[in-house]
């Protein structure tokens, strides 16, 4: 069993990545700053797991600030991806306008709350 | 929208300009058959538009002035309890600025512990009151603060139509969309929260609310992260308003799940509930009295633990288009779904079991189980607005809209999208809590009206389809232009039965029919129940002439004028609020009821003899005491009759007082028959203290309460540590003064 599902993995991991060679650049950008965006997070989970949470507003919105860009980003992914059908009446240029104005909104009550 | 739509296409077909026309009329003849020129040869289109938008406009007037009832029945003032705490905070921030709002640390209440008024509380409301206020001002209207306290609540019901249009139009058509308008501005349910000066948290809340749900359903339907962000601004707007957002934020997340098990998964809603959710929690977080509840405590957890899913799914789904093989995505899925169970539920337990995540608190939990609060919270049982609902008051408040109600969902079924599904399960899971609590059918009455809205529209549109596939001759009557004859001679191609149209007439005068009833229903209910300010109380005289009973603002202009400043009142935490708003003197607890022991301890004061009750007044320093009595004139919500509540809440923090004592065989009376504990405690004193010399009623011997329908047990009380200081001229409300010590015996 354990056997099988390692082989299933490598098999997994392969065509994966073979896959994804195809993306096209400008969702692989978008993928990467997600992957930043996430890693980031991670690091402030860990910070926070050996320092501790005190001022917890801060820790709330160093960490909600990536998880909300990650978030962001993945939509600007989901509306900029020319497969998705749902969204080809929304031109590119809209979506990152919306991404921005999210954005702008996000950071701006981070910047309030981060006392 | 078939009907409509139809010749409307047709007539825009048939008509691509309008008609060139005269731009100079020379005499007010022709200028008035160039305007009756120019109305007929409109467009259906614009014919429609028009009709459509006189008739928003219409509504909006209706919504606002049939709240204006109680202006017009009694004054400019604000009603009943809450609302007083409300106008006194707006007061505060009009006169001090928002920073000292925000900052108010309030010694006039709950003495001696105090209240921190900004951080618990919801600013809404009292924002948006003083933002009108100021921007009135700004315009060089000279309105005073009271006036815009009054009409904030009926304002904000105008709005809810308009929304409602919008919403209606959203999930259905713009002929649901009108008739929801319309069925909202006048449902009762509504009104009952949002007459004038009933100044409110719910008069914004629910305005708020359905922008939420507009918004988000308008987000779910395009994609739009713009859309999200105005939903998840509506959502800010909630939570700064009402406690009642706890409601979005467990339907929303519930709403996600439905669409995802039923394999309605779309990027759309992704993109949505993603947006809306991290926005709408953050933006949450800057209101204080929320602060870190949106991560910590279980009632929030739901919109958590669906936004993790909603990743975990996008992943998922992003992997399995990557892979086309299905067998490996299988696979993979087996070993990430194991683990991300895995670490979900060990997380949850983790956190429950640390106290990191609070458990539910025990409002919420009666909402699950109707029962809960009546064993375990005797404060919030005992609030009449938490008790769960009679039959007869959903008949009361929704009337027509109570047999609607299946129809429009019957619509919505069949007509099944993102929207209608919403729209079910708020209308659905609303309904339920209506039935639990008699204060959430307010949240109810939005739904109601909206998918009653579908069921109308739905089917005059059917039966006016029919009337006018029929024949084509009526076609011009209906004033919808000649060409629509065309378009509806598509429909005739069918031969019905000739009876099919009587039918459909018989069908509409009966809607209509309907229809009426439910205007005449909730004007009158209206005007008859839900427009008295419960400040002042008016009743029927001897000749059917009206007799208004002002007592409680006579008893606190006297307070006011005639205590010290620093006077501390001991009342029950009913009047809490009025007496800090009206009377402006310090009291001991009020409706914040934040501190279940300090509200026991005075519910044990009141329940003791006089002699211990002074010690307990002693040592809270209470000057004044205040009880409302309704023996004289008949008002039945006074203290004696809440008195086995102050029992019931003083004895769940104090084991002394036990409600037995109080209790005759089971039974509460205040007769010869009563129980020695009874006839001695405080409130029983002081309620009836020198009753016992006044005939109230004709034929009856004096000591007679008229609210309860007895003569007195106890008519010779002598009181030994107070001093009556002052009795309203009906006696609602007496005002006692307590005793300095006596220094010689």
């Amino acid at each position: 069993m354990a056997r099988s599902t390692g082989d299933d993995a490598q098999a997994l991991f392969h065509s994966l990545r073979s896959a994804y060679a195809a993306t096209p650049k400008n969702l692989k950008i978008i993928d990467l700053y997600v992957a930043f965006a996430v890693f980031t997070a991670l690091i402030q989970v860990v910070y926070m797991a050996l320092v501790g949470s005190f001022p917890f507003n801060s820790f709330l919105s160093g960490f909600l600030s990536c998880i909300g860009t990650a978030v962001l980003a993945v939509c600007l992914r989901i509306q900029v991806n020319k497969e998705n059908k749902e969204f080809k009446d929304l031109p590119p240029e809209r979506a990152f306008a919306d991404f921005v104005l999210c954005n702008l909104v996000l950071h701006l009550v981070i910047m309030n709350f981060l006392g | 929208m078939v009907g409509k739509s139809e010749p409307v296409n047709d007539s825009v077909k048939s008509h691509p300009t309008p008609p060139p026309s005269p731009l100079s009329p020379k005499s007010p003849d022709l200028l008035s058959n160039y305007f009756s020129f120019k109305t007929l040869k409109l467009k259906t289109k614009q014919q429609e538009l028009l009709i459509r938008v006189s008739i928003l406009c219409l509504v909006y007037v209706l919504a606002f002035m049939t709240r204006l009832f109680s202006v017009l029945r009694y004054e400019s003032m604000i009603h009943e309890f809450d609302p007083y705490f409300n106008y006194r905070t707006t007061l505060f921030l009009t006169e001090k600025g928002f920073y000292e709002f925000w900052n108010w640390f309030d010694s006039e209440s709950w003495y001696p512990l105090g209240r921190i008024i900004g951080g618990t509380l919801y600013p809404g409301l009292m924002v948006t009151a003083a933002a009108l206020y100021w921007g009135l001002r700004f315009l060089r209207f000279a309105v005073h603060i009271r006036e815009v306290c009054v009409l904030t609540a009926p304002f904000f019901a105008s709005n809810t139509t308009v929304l409602a249009y919008f919403f209606g139009k959203e999930i259905w058509d713009t002929g649901a969309g009108l008739v929801a308008a319309a069925l909202i501005a006048i449902c009762p349910g509504y009104i009952s929260r949002s007459v004038a000066g009933s100044y409110d948290n719910e008069g914004v809340a629910i305005f708020a609310l359905l922008l939420t749900f507009y918004l988000f359903v308008k987000a779910v339907n395009t994609g739009s992260l713009a859309w999200g962000l105005a939903s998840a601004f509506g959502y800010f707007y909630m939570v700064s308003a009402w406690g009642g957002y706890v409601f979005i934020i467990n339907l929303i997340p519930l709403y996600v799940l439905v669409l995802l098990i039923t394999g309605r998964y779309s990027m759309r809603l992704y993109v949505a509930y993603n947006c809306m959710y991290i926005l709408g929690m953050l933006l949450a977080m800057q209101i204080r009295f929320v602060g870190f509840q949106h991560v910590q405590s279980g009632e929030h957890m739901a919109a958590m633990g669906v936004f993790f899913l909603m990743q975990v799914f996008y992943f998922l789904d992003w992997l399995k288009h990557l892979l086309s093989d299905t067998k490996l995505f299988q696979a993979f899925l087996r070993m990430t779904v194991t683990s991300a169970v895995g670490v979900g539920a060990v997380a949850l337990g983790v956190g429950t079991a640390s106290g990191y995540i609070s458990p539910w608190t025990g409002r919420f939990y009666s909402l699950l189980d109707p029962t809960y609060a009546k064993d375990h919270i005797p404060i919030i049982a005992s609030v009449s607005e938490h008790q769960p609902t009679a039959w007869s008051s959903f008949m009361f408040d929704f009337q027509i809209l109570l047999f609607l109600f299946p129809a429009g969902l019957y619509f919505c079924f069949k007509r099944l999208s993102d929207a209608t599904i919403f729209i079910v399960m708020y209308g659905l899971t609303s309904m339920y809590f209506a039935g639990v609590m008699v204060r959430l059918i307010l949240v109810a009455t939005p739904a109601m009206c909206l998918i009653s809205a579908i069921a109308v529209s739905a089917t005059i549109k059917n039966l006016t389809l029919l009337l006018r596939a029929k024949t084509k001759a009526p076609q011009s009557v209906s004033g919808k232009g000649g060409s629509s004859g065309k378009a509806s001679s598509k429909g005739s191609l069918d031969q019905s039965p000739p009876f099919q149209k009587n039918g459909a007439i018989v069908l509409l005068f009966g809607a209509f029919y309907l229809l009426s009833k439910y205007v005449t229903h909730c004007t009158w209910v209206t005007s008859e129940a839900y427009s008295s300010p419960s400040i002042v109380l008016a009743a029927r005289g001897a000749h059917g002439n009206r007799v208004i009973f002002d007592d409680y603002r006579e008893a606190y202009f006297w307070l006011r004028q005639n205590t010290p400043p620093d006077a501390k009142v001991m009342s029950w935490w009913d009047y809490g609020y009025q007496i800090t708003a009206m009377g402006n003197r310090t009291v001991i607890v009020d409706n914040n009821t934040w501190n279940n022991t300090h509200i026991a301890t005075v519910g044990r004061a009141m329940s003791s003899y006089e002699d211990e009750a002074y010690e307990i007044m002693k040592s809270l320093d209470v000057d004044y005491v205040l009880v409302v009595f309704g023996g004289v004139t008949g008002y039945s919500s006074d203290d004696i009759n809440k008195f086995l509540w102050m029992v019931r809440i003083g004895g769940g923090v104090f084991p002394v007082i036990k409600e037995p004592d109080y209790l005759v065989n089971g039974e509460y009376r205040v007769d010869k028959g009563a129980a020695p504990k009874m006839l001695n405690c405080l409130m029983y004193k002081l309620s009836y203290y020198r009753f016992g010399e006044v005939t109230t009623e004709y034929g009856k011997p004096p000591g007679y309460d008229r609210a309860r329908g007895v003569e007195i047990g106890n008519k010779d009380i002598k009181l030994e540590y107070l001093e009556e200081a002052f009795t309203t001229s009906n006696w609602i409300v007496r005002i006692y003064k307590v005793k300095p010590p006596k220094n010689r015996w």
